[in-house]
């Protein structure tokens, strides 16, 4: 592994809590730096196992999640959170936002938790309206009344802005795209890369659409690096 | 502070369910504020009813008995204490002045009350304020009356109106031969005088002059031949005493506790109601045991207000862990929003009670003679409202702990 190397994930064992008895292993996954990969898997493939693993709000049981340099599954709960905050950036499929608090609110709420994002920044406010700007968000859009007022699309840009301010290594972004109508889609994608290439980050794209694999640099299929098993069928 | 302001927006983005939740405990406090209050004014009300008088004097019976009866205008004397009694202890060393009261008849459901002008000087209530005329003076004939405020205001007597007095309580003999004439009537005291006709001592003699036993006997007097006749009392039914140095109140007390003419009994008004109030003691308890159980109430339905939001604020508390929340800043905003809900309650509640004091309290003096004084917050009510908001914050505890492992548990795959 090396310095260029922005997600490794190496010999992950992961058992559901309880007794449903699933269990996810991957033996070994890299994502390069500044790297764009899609990750393609079907509804209940695992994908969002995954993700809480590759986060740091799971922890494997065995193995290894190495993001920028540090192994997440060895650091305390505490810090496995701080780290989340200062390296990674997520997008969810929909309702990214709290929705009572104004959009430029919500854009700025990973600052609070990480104060080396925050360094980066001379003026947070300026920054997070720039980025707004860049992604088609006007300033009143971003500073009156709920996020929940705005719409789905508008909604999602916003959360790039969230994940990308402050310029963390890695964005996760789980189907961003699915709420989304298809003429969206492919200009919200233009916009992710866009803004993750200047901010010099990697990504890390799930989806269940093949339709955007030709703009990745690389595809992976989920079946092809985890195994998902059931107990059941012991 | 960005937290402090998403707090205030989360709650704010459920105003109804929050601001019903913050009615409910305001309404609580008020409740229980309220009886504390009223509690307390009507215990100072009653202490208030009688002051600048060192001992009470009676025929030997309870102490609270005496009390009542002599200054509640409750209940009766179970024996009269004698003329030759009254005039040794006015005599005896310590006594600065002692003023007879002789009860027993009634007009009209009031009661009538014998003594002597000097009454109207020494009789202080609330902190040594003394009776007013508002109009008319003291009585100065042997057939004046001077009437309480809640007599006039009920019964619609003038100046010079004749009364006619009843003999005894709730009686249909009246002395109609010898009529009374309104001479005075008092300012409203909130005090049980208002509700008293006062005659003179000479006056309650003259119409029982030519009574035998418990009737009325053959050949009946005049006023006037009733007049002409030795007016001075045969007996009263107690006495109010001033002393002229406190120190001396207690060797006062024994020395007319062991009158050996007479069974007589002395109290000290305010031992005399602290008793009393030691009775109503625990109704008073029960009452403040009921007005907590509704702060209780009031918190407990934020508690389930709290616990009925927590699913649906599920995707709130993936989104912050998402951005780095610990779980332990979600169960710190939880319980940060009970304990502000709860303050929130109390400083309301505070508010409409204020406003409910400040609008009720001539009212409530005018129809119940509870004065309550607008004063502040007392340490007492203080610790509450304080003890109310920590219970908030600690009832807090339970969804917060909930809302802990639901977020640990979701992680990130919270489905809608």
């Amino acid at each position: 592994m090396t310095e260029e190397t922005a997600l490794a994930l190496t010999n992950l064992r992961f058992t559901w809590p309880g007794s449903t008895g699933f269990t996810l292993e991957v033996d070994a996954f890299t994502l390069p730096k500044g790297e764009r990969t899609l990750l393609l898997g079907a509804s209940g493939s695992g994908k969002s196992t995954l993700l809480s693993l590759i986060c740091g709000i799971s922890t494997p049981s065995a193995g290894s999640v190495t993001v920028a340099g540090t192994d997440i599954a060895r650091l305390s709960r505490r810090r496995r959170d701080r780290f989340r905050a200062e390296n990674i950036g997520i997008v969810f499929q929909q309702f990214n936002l709290l929705p009572y608090a104004t959009a430029l609110d919500n854009a700025l709420l990973p600052l609070q938790f990480a104060p080396n994002r925050r360094a980066k920044l001379t003026d947070e406010r300026a920054e997070a309206l720039r980025l707004a700007a860049a992604l088609g968000l006007d300033p009143a859009q971003m500073t009156s009344g709920g996020a929940g007022s705005l719409s789905v699309g508008q909604q999602q840009r916003v959360a790039v802005v969230r994940a990308l301010i402050g310029s963390p290594e890695l964005i996760v972004a789980d189907e961003p795209t699915s709420a989304l109508d298809a003429s969206a889609q492919a200009s919200f994608v233009d916009t992710l890369f866009t803004h993750v290439e200047a901010a010099g980050a990697s990504l890390l794209m799930v989806s269940h659409d093949e339709r955007l694999a030709d703009r990745f640099d690389r595809t992976v299929r989920l079946e092809d690096i985890a195994r998902v098993k059931k107990a059941a069928a012991v | 502070m960005i937290f402090a302001r998403l707090a205030f927006r989360s709650l704010a983005a459920r105003w109804l369910t929050v601001s019903l939740t913050i009615l409910a405990i305001a309404l609580s406090v008020v409740l229980f504020l309220g009886v504390e209050k009223i509690r307390n004014g009507a215990k100072a009300s009653f202490a208030d009813t009688i002051s600048g008088t060192d001992l009470i004097v009676g025929a030997r019976s309870g102490s609270v008995q005496l009390l009542l009866y002599s200054v509640f205008r409750i209940g009766n004397a179970t024996n009269n204490v004698t003329w030759e009694s009254f005039e040794d202890i006015r005599e005896m060393p310590g006594v600065a002045w002692a003023i007879p009261l002789s009860l027993g008849d009634s007009h009209r459901g009031y009661r009538v009350l014998g003594t002597t002008a000097e009454y109207f000087d020494r009789y202080k209530f609330r902190a040594g304020k003394g009776l007013e005329f508002t109009s008319g003076v003291a009585f100065d004939d042997v057939f004046d009356a001077v009437l309480g405020a809640d007599v006039v205001a009920s019964l619609g007597y003038k100046l010079d109106d004749p009364i006619i007095v009843s003999h005894g309580i709730a009686s249909f003999t009246h002395h109609e031969d010898k009529p009374f004439r309104v001479a005075g009537i008092l300012a409203k005291t909130g005090t049980p005088v208002d509700r008293t006709v006062i005659v003179s001592l000479e006056g309650i003699e003259a119409i029982h002059v030519d009574w035998v036993g418990g009737g009325r006997a053959a050949g009946s007097l005049t006023a006037e031949q009733a007049r002409t006749l030795d007016l001075s009392p045969k007996a009263i039914t107690a006495a109010m005493i001033g002393v002229e140095s406190k120190l001396r109140i207690f060797t006062l007390q024994r020395a007319i506790n062991d009158y050996a003419e007479e069974p007589l009994l002395a109290v000290l008004p305010g031992v005399a109601l602290q008793e009393l109030w030691a009775v109503v003691g625990v109704a008073e308890t029960a009452l403040l045991g009921v007005s907590l159980m509704v702060v209780a109430t009031a918190l407990i339905g934020m508690v389930a207000m709290i616990f009925a939001g927590l699913n649906e604020r599920r995707r709130e508390m993936a989104i912050l862990r998402s951005v780095g929340a610990g779980p332990g800043l979600i169960m710190t905003m939880l319980i940060a929003e009970a304990a502000l809900i709860a303050a929130a309650g109390a400083a309301v509640g505070v508010a409409i009670l204020y406003a409910g004091l400040a609008a009720l309290q001539t009212w409530l003096d005018a129809t119940y003679g509870i004065y309550i004084p607008p004063t502040g917050l007392g340490e007492r009510e203080m610790i509450t409202l304080a003890a109310a908001v920590a219970a908030g914050a600690l009832a807090g505890l339970a969804p917060a702990a909930r809302a802990y492992f639901i977020s640990l548990s979701d992680g990130m795959s919270v489905k809608m």
